[in-house]
């Protein structure tokens, strides 16, 4: 996969040692993931592009756990989420950029 | 990082090297497992490996049910096996499919002699067995004689982010040595499963896959009642932050690195087409994945997790590997492998990979995986349909 690819090439870079709160796989997707502990309310994030190595910023809305999603843009209902470039499911409440996504917002267009 | 080119394995009558070196007392079915456990209990050093099935199974399932039994005898992890069954006919079949490797193996049959006087005479030949084993010494064999089955579970974002990414770059650099691959989880590709037909290495490879997740996918539309959250994904997973099956699916993908498969596999059926990665057809619960790779000759396997899945098997030691530092700080005996760096970016995936090649090697020659130590020997039978 192209993306992996990537990934490994930009890995076995000298490493950026500077703190990353969020983690994005590719630079098409809306979603990025929480990689500390928890990000509260109003936070300035630092995210870090996998797919190019590329920093961008984001402030949060919503209280976000580890692991959990975060709305790089503002979505609307019907939207596709997409995550290592590719479609994970479809917006079924329209979220804000810096809001929580899960399945509260999110569901499957498969099942 | 040089990859060691041996590891410290068993060889065995038929070529394959083992991890392990395990006797053991294997039944057919279900009302024999209490004679099997009472000869390991009287046995010291073997361990017996109690299932829910085996009587009154019929046609596909049935065969699943006998290619389950004798690849686990099989399995070059195994030194010898007893086999004890209610009846003589299907017993002595296992026994049979199991003696072609070549190792000392003995079926004992319930009927008409009761539980006591079996496990009498089935206590002597373990007895004879193990002691037998317990001869053997590990020997260098070449590193191809790893056969690795990987199987993720209870997994969140970080597994798709790290500990699967590790386990794919475990894989980029083990294959061109030789070694024998395996990923499943036919239902858990569902989303990612265009991309990943297109990493059959041959076309026949690429519809083979597409046919058989194609009739998973049917047979999930057809008995699903709602849309199956809390079930795939899991409770777990959501609680980790997958949200639909699609997004699971894509991490879980990462596991087989830029690797292409040569072969889809049925359930528990033994790859034959040489080196390199296969797929095979297994249900996404741990225990019954793991139990079928084991089945099919995979004799280690890797298991990433992101929520902490703490399954284990009673003949493949499984490494576990998680990236979630919340799980390695909650659960840390159950983690061989530590890669919770690679979110902080303290760790690369290529280190991550070193570390995961050494940790699996560790093993290989003899370590006790987590699982292992902790005493799990999740042993679970595949059942397709209804018994007869």
């Amino acid at each position: 996969m192209r993306l992996i690819y990537k990934f490994l090439r930009i890995s076995n870079k000298q490493i950026d040692t500077m703190a990353t709160d969020i983690i994005i796989h590719d630079k098409k997707d809306n979603v990025g993931v929480v990689v500390i502990e928890k990000i509260t309310p109003k936070q300035d994030c630092a995210c870090w592009i996998m797919e190019d190595d590329s920093s961008t910023n984001i402030q949060s809305v919503d209280e976000i756990p580890l692991g959990h999603k975060i709305a790089m843009v503002d979505l609307k209902e019907g939207d596709t989420i997409l995550k290592y470039g590719h479609d994970i499911g479809k917006v079924v409440k329209s979220i804000k950029k810096g809001e929580h996504v899960h399945v509260h917002n999110v569901k499957t267009k498969k099942w | 990082m040089e990859i060691p080119k041996s590891f410290l394995g068993y060889k065995r009558e038929n070529g394959r090297a083992g991890t392990r070196n395990h006797v053991i007392i294997l039944p057919v079915d279900d009302i024999s497992n209490a004679c099997a456990e009472a000869v390991a209990n009287n046995i010291k050093g073997t361990i017996a490996l109690p299932h829910s099935y085996g009587r009154l199974q019929f046609g596909a399932d049935l065969e699943l049910h006998f290619r389950t039994m004798i690849g686990t005898g099989c399995n070059p992890n195994v030194a010898a096996v007893i086999v004890i069954g209610i009846e003589p006919k299907w017993t002595k079949k296992i026994v049979d499919g199991i003696a072609k490797t070549g190792k000392p193996v003995e079926g004992f049959h319930i009927e008409r002699t009761g539980d006591i006087g079996t496990t009498m005479k089935a206590s002597k030949k373990a007895q004879e067995f193990v002691m037998w084993a317990s001869e053997k010494q590990r020997e260098e064999c070449p590193l191809s004689d790893l056969w690795i089955s990987v199987k993720c579970g209870e997994s969140d974002t970080t597994s798709g982010l790290a500990a699967n990414p590790t386990v794919g770059n475990l894989m980029d650099k083990l294959e061109p040595l030789g070694v024998h691959l395996c990923f499943g989880e036919t239902s858990e590709l569902t989303g990612a499963e265009q991309v990943c037909a297109t990493r059959g290495a041959t076309k026949e490879a690429s519809e083979k896959f597409m046919k058989t997740w194609s009739s998973y996918n049917d047979f999930i539309l057809k008995e699903a009642t709602d849309d199956l959250s809390e079930s795939q994904p899991t409770a777990g997973n959501i609680a980790g932050g997958l949200t639909t099956i699609e997004e699971k699916a894509f991490g879980n993908f990462q596991k087989i690195g830029n690797c292409k498969f040569i072969d889809v596999l049925e359930p528990a059926e033994e790859p034959t087409k040489g080196k390199g990665l296969y797929f095979m057809d297994t249900s996404s619960a741990a225990a019954e994945c793991v139990t079928l790779q084991a089945a099919a000759g995979f004799n280690i396997h890797l298991f990433p997790t992101g929520q902490g899945n703490i399954v284990g098997n009673p003949i493949e030691p499984v490494v576990k590997l998680t990236a979630n530092p919340l799980t390695v700080k909650g659960m840390g005996e159950h983690i061989d492998c530590d890669v919770s760096k690679i979110l902080s970016r303290e760790m690369n995936l290529s280190e991550a990979g070193d570390e995961l090649i050494k940790t699996t090697l560790k093993v290989a020659n003899g370590r006790l995986t987590c699982a292992e130590a902790l005493g799990h020997k999740e042993f679970v039978m595949t059942k397709l349909y209804r018994s007869a």
